[in-house]
């Protein structure tokens, strides 16, 4: 894949104006994580009501694909049953992407994806689920 | 000036040919090192010092005479060049072997806050150890250090200054000599990152009086897992080993060993051979060009590229804007384009450039950003490889839409 398309309007477009970005004051599902690698940062923060993502923000850096890949991911997500979305795939988030990355950028791509899983089980584990 | 030399740069990827704009990293091996490492391996393999059969002999030879070409080319004595693995393991060597015995709780380690990690973190840990403080010499905006500072730090008589001759970021050439005689009317001992100098400048130890220096064999046409460290004689003759085992002993006794003599009580277990005769070969490579001339060339390309860059729309250029301050390394940003989409535009291109914090976050966070792209040159750079650079550059702008 070529870098006009790798970089197509839809990543820049969500890299310049990421969706949900910010903080979420009533957060009640968070985590955060850094690709060691590169440095790239992305923390995300998700309000769970009755078992659905009622809410979903993200913040970090890092490069145009780990942030437009995390705000493809929290527009994808929102509104969705927690146990649902928790059970995504990787391959899944790339259908979301659209372009074919090559196995250095793939982490860059599932960075956002890594942080949303540990925040979901995080708050599956951690018991309210069930309340 | 020698890009015919060099097998790697004669290929293509992608489809286009290389410009490799990567060598602060490492640097691509001339055809004479790389048969010189196959010479070695085909003819005279055995191990050294301790065998009496005409290849062990060979060996030896051919390994020691590499060390009398290193220390003749920074103006030691062969028993001052010390092999280690790279410019990291010769900081370590110094760390542990002289600072920590001479450290006590209060003392003062300076450093500089353009330094790359292994002039860094050694010292964090030696401090956290011994209850000495690390103090770092800040820079100014335009990435120079902040000479004013350097001298008040200087006056609380620091243990130890260590300080990088060249930044591996912003190119800034440090006033080693100046800096390492200050320090020296304070007591304190000095040691030189020369890792980005001495591939690329000439530079004489004794002429810097340096009590310490450190340099990589791969970022000067050698290849990797081999490096030097330079020490005063007087200096290394009263330290204690860094690392025990075989070669470094005179006598091992259950009970008690005694020491071989300078440079192989700090060379323990079988060195890097064919690697330190790699790096010889690549010391007479670079001799045979004269360091003198290696300088003009790479100051005239950097200065061609600064132009060049300067001329490219929202391209933002850090460290010394006068290129006689700086060594052919340049960080830039390209609008608000993350450094690695822009490594991934350039790779598509041919054109190797690097990416992120280069192993120096404080310098990071002293130039306000969180990563830098780079580009860095050698020997064999050329001025086509920055034409092409520029080019990518000018192409990269299209697919950001800048």
């Amino acid at each position: 894949m070529n870098a006009e398309a790798m970089y197509a309007e839809t990543i820049m477009d969500h890299y310049r104006h990421p969706h949900h970005y910010g903080a979420l004051p009533v957060a009640n599902a968070h985590a955060h994580d850094v690709n060691t690698s590169c440095g790239d940062e992305i923390g995300i923060q998700m309000e769970i009501k009755d078992g659905r993502i009622a809410d979903i923000r993200f913040n970090g850096k890092g490069c145009a694909i780990s942030q437009a890949a995390t705000s493809l991911l929290t527009d994808f997500v929102i509104g969705k049953p927690l146990d649902e979305a928790a059970r995504l795939q990787k391959d899944d988030v790339l259908e979301l992407l659209g372009i074919e990355l090559s196995p250095m950028r793939l982490k860059c791509a599932l960075l956002g994806f890594k942080v949303f899983k540990l925040a979901a089980y995080g708050y599956l584990g951690s018991g309210e689920y069930n309340d | 000036m020698t890009h015919h030399d060099f097998p790697l740069l004669q290929g293509t990827i992608n489809g286009k040919k290389i410009v490799y704009l990567d060598s602060a990293a490492t640097t691509q091996k001339p055809q004479i090192v790389l048969k010189g490492i196959t010479d070695f391996y085909t003819t005279a393999n055995a191990n050294v010092h301790r065998g009496l059969h005409t290849l062990s002999a060979r060996a030896t030879a051919q390994y020691e005479a590499a060390r009398q070409k290193i220390a003749r080319f920074i103006g030691a004595n062969d028993k001052e060049v010390i092999f280690v693995r790279n410019t990291t393991e010769g900081i370590n060597l110094v760390a542990h072997a002289f600072a920590k015995s001479r450290l006590k709780k209060g003392d003062i380690i300076v450093s500089t806050v353009m330094e790359h990690h292994s002039n860094i973190v050694p010292w964090q840990l030696i401090a956290q150890e011994t209850g000495a403080n690390l103090c770092f010499i800040p820079i100014t905006e335009e990435g120079l250090l902040d000479m004013q500072m350097a001298m008040e730090l200087l006056e609380k008589k620091p243990v130890l200054l260590a300080i990088t001759h060249v930044s591996n970021v912003l190119g800034t050439i440090n006033p080693a000599k100046e800096l390492i005689r200050l320090a020296h009317a304070h007591g304190t001992f000095v040691l030189v990152d020369a890792a980005q100098s001495v591939p690329h400048l000439p530079v004489n130890v004794h002429d810097l009086d340096c009590d310490f220096l450190a340099f990589s064999g791969h970022k000067m046409l050698g290849p990797t897992g081999i490096g030097v460290l330079f020490g005063k004689q007087t200096l290394l003759d009263r330290m204690h080993p860094f690392l025990g085992g075989g070669d470094m002993i005179k006598e091992v006794h259950l009970d008690k060993s005694t020491w071989n003599e300078l440079p192989w009580k700090f060379e323990a277990g079988t060195p890097d051979i064919a690697g330190a005769i790699g790096l010889g070969i690549a010391v007479d490579y670079l001799m045979t060009k004269g360091m003198d001339n290696v300088f003009r060339h790479e100051q005239e390309l950097l200065a061609y590229a600064l132009q060049k860059m300067k001329g490219v729309k929202d391209v933002i250029i850090y460290g010394p804007g006068d290129a006689t301050k700086r060594s052919g390394v340049i960080s830039f940003n390209l609008a608000d384009i993350h450094p690695h989409d822009l490594t991934t535009v350039m790779d598509e291109e041919g054109v190797m450039i690097r990416s992120g914090h280069h192993c120096a976050q404080p310098l990071m966070g002293a130039l306000g950003v969180t990563a830098t792209a780079r580009i860095s040159i050698s020997v064999y750079t050329t001025k086509e490889d920055i034409d092409t650079f520029i080019t990518a550059l000018e192409k990269a702008q299209k697919v950001f839409r800048l």
